[in-house]
Order: structure tokens, then C-alpha cells, then sequence
């Protein structure tokens, strides 16, 4: 009881901190420019009185569950595969490991060439920026998958599909599901950098359209407010997977 | 059966195994020309200090690990790998996390009718004396109750023969006890092929009918003592008591704490 009202008194007094300073320091720099958190505000306000608010925030999320959900479909059965099959791990995870590491904002210009400014654009790099996390964590799953579960499992007779369904995946959920919500944050990040660039609509576009058509710097502040927001709320409801019983063993104590 | 051989169900002959060491090239010794023989529905008890490969020597009959050089038959044919009808009960917990108690105890009977299923578990739940937790996750058990799910998944499987490794291991004092006592009685009803693995001398005698005492590493069986003691055991008695002391003496330890090990 205690703890639940301490874990709610202390983020909101931050958050009051926070908005009082913010407020003061742009008072006290003068700027007209940079707005105040009420003129913030007044801009969301705006931009839902004009429907712009709902249809920007549709638009990304859109194209991140489409990207996103190709890269769950694609990456956890590749990861599992690779981390149970040791002839495919040695034949891709070097391929793997050399385009991880290229970060998807360095193949804007590689998805408008092959997509054009069109939707499939931002949702390839989506795509590509969640698939390798996802990927990752599947394989590793299964290489740190305890022996003695293995063991167990050819001991009453399972190999085949049976062995991967009732032993393999389970033992790997939990490390999948971590990877999963580590490549949702991921994917969160790169529609809105895919959005300045290679289309008219989302979050990212009002960000870069409200700078560029009058210096609206109120509507550029409440469009990050807004992805922090959403973001947060993704993050909370990947995180209620990991509180279902047959995962949440893999977590340690919490 | 009245041919000897027929009657062994498992036969270790000559059997060496090295790991690969630290350092390329280098291996560790392990087991060394150990050869043992279990009769069909013979309760057999290895002992030995801890870390002289006990569980090598187990995993290698129960086919887990390939030994390096020798030959291991259980029910007749060389092993090439595990088998349903002779299931391992581990000395790290093998229960799996992500299923229930019940669950878990009905992992080897699924192509079983549903009745017959539950009906196992039921009676396997009510021996290990974990009724009211069959819908409880592993993780919400202590490490002695997750044990007895173990055991009780192993024994509701049917199987006829049982590997054992330190499976008391982790119980208290008075668990122990009765569960030695619920093995025995399960034993002499369903008349399984037990091999079972402890460092616990008093174990053994209460246990088996023969006990294989290993040397320290490389080990070998350095000696087999036959318990004769009747069941239901007297703790107590001279036989039973000689017996022990007997494998302590042969451990190098006298029966009395103490002593050159
Ligand atoms: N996979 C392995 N690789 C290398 N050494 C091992 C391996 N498994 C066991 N050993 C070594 O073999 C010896 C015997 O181990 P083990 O059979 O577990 O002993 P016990 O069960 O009698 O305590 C130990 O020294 C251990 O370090
Ligand atoms: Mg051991």
C-alpha cells in the first residue's frame, strides 16, 4: 500500500518539478521561440480539434505494426531455427552480426530508392531495425536453453515438432518476449526518424512539418510528447506479457 | 529365464570415459574400467565421494553421454541414446518451469487416456504429498517439493527402469525418510530396475539390495556389498549396521566421523 502510493507521489512530484522548471526557464530565457509547457498543451489541443492528433498518431502506429509484426513473424521462428540447427547458425549468424550493427537510419536512403516515398518505406526500415533484436534473442534463447529440460524431454520420448513445441519454445519464451519488447522500443524510435524523411503523415511528420512550415516549435514539442507517451504505453503492454505464469519463471525474482 | 544373461538388464563392461580438458589437448580421466551388472528388478545403490563421477557414470547408462570407450547394455541392447521405458530423475532439477505440478507429472503420459491420466497424477501427487498444489508453478515451490515433482513425474511415467541421481538430495531430513520408505514400496509392487546414485552411505544400506562403492577420481567400483538386511529395515540391527560400516571402511573413513579419507 505504502509502496504503491510511493511509486505514484514520487514520478508525479518529478513531473511537477519538471514543468516547473521548464516553465520557469523559458520565461527567464525570454524566448518566444521554445514554448512553454501550457502553450505545449494548447497545441495538442489544436492539433485534436483539427483531427490532425488521432490521424498522425494511426499513421505510425500503422507502420509500426506492420513492420513490427513482420519482424516478430520472420525473427522468432529464423532466431529459433538458427539456435537449434547448428549448420544454419554457422551459415547466417556472420551475415547476421554484419548487418546488426548498420543502423536503419543509414538505409533511408536504400528503402526510398526500392520503395519510393510511399508507406512500404518507413515500414521495411521498421521492419529491419526490429528484426535483428528479435532475431538475436530467439537464437540465444535457445543456446542457453538449460540442458537439463533437453534431457528431460528426450528422456519421455519427444523429438521433431513435438521436442520444439512443448520444450524447445516454452524454455525460450521468456528471453523471446524480453526481445520482442526491446525491439518494440527499437521500432518506436525508427518510425518517427523514417517519417521526417519518406512521408506526409505520422508523428514524425508533424514533428519536421511544424519546424519547416512557420517555426511552430509548440506542435514540434507536442509531437514529442506524444511519442514518449505512446512509447511508454507499447513498453507497458509488452510488459504484461512477461507477467503470464508460463513465462515469468525466466525473470527472476521482481 | 533361466539363462543368466537374459535376466541382466544392465550391464556396464570395461567402461572408460574422459572429458576434454582446460588446456587444448589435455583430457580429464574420469571413469576408468568400471564394469557392474544389474539384474532385472534389482535395486542397486552407487555410492562414492563426491565428484568421482557418479553422474558421468549414470548418464553414460542412461544415454545422455557416449562413453569413450567400452560397452553399455540396458535390456539387452547396446544404449543409443535415452529411453521412455527407462526414465532419469536429475540431480540438477529437471522439472520444467513453465508447466503445473500437474502438468508436469503428466509430461510422459500424454498419449494415455485422459482418465488414466488424471488418475495417475492423482495418485502420484497424493505420494509425494503435494495435493493442493497441483495447479502451483515450480517457481512457488521450495527446492525440496520441486524434487518430489520430479520423482513423482518419473514414477507416473511407468516406467521399468529408474535412474536415480541423488534424487533426496535436496529434502529434508523426515521427506527423506518417507520417501526412501515410498520408493522401496513402489519398487517391490511394480517391480522396476532401480539404479540410483548417492553420497550417502546410510542411503544405500536402507535402500538397495547391492551397493557399488566408486573410488575417487578416475573411478573405478572398487568394491560390491550385498545387503541382506529383510524389509521393512531395522536401522538398528547388527546386519544393517555392519553393512554400513563395512562401506564406510572401504570409503576410509571410519563409521564414526573422521578418519583418513
Ligand atoms: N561435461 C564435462 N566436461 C568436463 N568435465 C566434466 C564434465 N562432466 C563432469 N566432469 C567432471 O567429471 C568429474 C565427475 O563429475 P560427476 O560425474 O558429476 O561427479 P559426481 O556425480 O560423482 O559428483 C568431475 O570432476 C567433473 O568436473
Ligand atoms: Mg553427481
Amino acid at each position: 500500500m505504502n509502496r504503491r502510493l510511493l511509486h505514484i507521489i514520487l514520478p508525479l512530484a518529478t513531473a511537477v518539478l519538471f514543468l516547473v522548471g521548464w516553465h520557469t526557464a523559458v520565461k527567464m530565457s525570454g524566448s518566444d521561440i521554445f514554448p512553454t509547457p501550457y502553450e505545449v498543451l494548447r497545441g495538442l489541443g489544436e492539433l485534436a480539434r483539427q483531427g490532425l492528433l488521432l490521424k498522425y498518431i494511426v499513421a505510425s502506429l500503422f507502420r509500426v505494426s506492420w513492420g513490427f509484426g513482420l519482424a516478430v513473424i520472420v525473427g522468432v521462428p529464423l532466431g529459433l531455427v538458427l539456435g537449434w540447427f547448428r549448420p544454419a547458425y554457422a551459415a547466417l549468424n556472420p551475415f547476421i552480426q554484419i548487418l546488426r550493427p548498420i543502423s536503419p537510419i543509414a538505409w533511408i536512403p536504400v528503402a526510398i530508392l526500392w520503395f519510393g516515398v510511399k508507406d512500404t518505406a518507413p515500414v521495411f526500415l521498421i521492419f529491419l531495425a526490429s528484426v535483428f533484436p528479435i532475431t538475436v534473442s530467439a537464437m540465444a534463447a535457445v543456446q542457453n536453453m538449460q540442458q537439463v529440460y533437453l534431457r528431460a524431454a528426450q528422456n519421455f520420448g519427444l523429438s521433431g515438432f513435438p521436442l520444439f513445441r512443448r520444450v524447445i519454445f516454452p524454455a525460450a519464451l521468456p528471453q523471446v518476449i524480453t526481445g520482442i519488447r526491446i525491439a518494440l522500443g527499437v521500432a518506436w524510435l525508427v518510425v518517427v526518424a523514417a517519417e521526417m524523411i519518406a512521408v506526409n503523415s505520422g508523428l514524425g511528420y508533424l514533428i519536421i512539418d511544424a519546424r519547416n512550415a512557420g517555426k511552430r516549435y509548440d506542435l514540434v514539442v507536442a509531437g514529442m510528447v506524444m511519442i514518449g507517451l505512446i512509447g511508454l504505453v507499447l513498453d507497458l503492454l509488452v510488459r504484461r506479457l512477461e507477467k503470464f505464469d508460463e513465462v515469468r519463471w525466466g525473470y527472476g525474482q521482481r | 529365464m533361466d539363462n543368466a544373461d537374459m535376466e541382466k538388464t544392465i550391464t556396464v563392461r570395461d567402461c572408460w570415459m574422459s572429458f576434454p580438458g582446460k588446456q587444448s589437448g589435455s583430457e580429464i580421466h574420469v571413469l576408468e574400467r568400471v564394469s557392474l551388472d544389474v539384474a532385472k528388478g534389482e535395486f542397486v545403490c552407487i555410492v562414492g565421494p563426491s565428484g568421482c563421477g557418479k553422474s558421468t557414470l549414470l548418464n553414460i547408462v542412461g544415454g545422455f553421454l557416449k562413453e569413450t570407450r567400452g560397452e553399455v547394455l540396458v535390456e539387452g541392447a547396446p544404449v543409443d541414446g535415452p529411453d521412455p521405458g527407462r526414465i532419469f530423475v536429475f540431480q540438477e532439477n529437471g522439472v520444467f518451469p513453465w508447466l503445473t505440478v500437474e502438468q508436469n507429472i503428466g509430461f510422459g503420459l500424454l498419449s494415455r487416456p485422459v482418465a488414466e491420466r488424471e488418475e495417475r497424477v492423482k495418485h502420484y501427487i497424493a505420494m509425494v504429498g503435494l495435493a493442493g498444489f497441483e495447479k502451483s508453478y515450480p517457481r512457488e515451490l521450495s527446492g525440496g517439493m520441486r524434487q518430489r515433482v520430479e520423482i513423482a513425474r518419473a514414477l507416473a511415467a511407468d516406467a521399468r527402469v529408474l535412474y536415480m541421481d541423488e534424487p533426496f538430495g535436496a529434502l529434508d531430513f523426515l521427506t527423506r525418510l518417507k520417501m526412501r520408505a515410498d520408493l522401496i514400496r513402489i519398487w517391490q509392487a511394480e517391480k522396476k530396475t532401480i539404479l540410483f546414485v548417492t553420497h550417502d552411505i546410510e542411503e544405500a544400506v536402507q535402500l538397495a539390495d547391492r551397493v557399488l562403492v566408486m573410488t575417487k577420481r578416475p573411478a573405478t567400483i572398487a568394491e560390491e556389498v550385498r545387503i541382506t538386511v529383510p524389509r521393512p529395515r531395522d536401522l538398528d540391527s547388527p546386519d544393517y549396521l555392519a553393512a554400513r560400516d563395512r562401506i564406510f571402511a572401504i570409503m576410509g573413513m571410519d563409521a564414526h566421523g573422521g578418519g583418513a579419507v
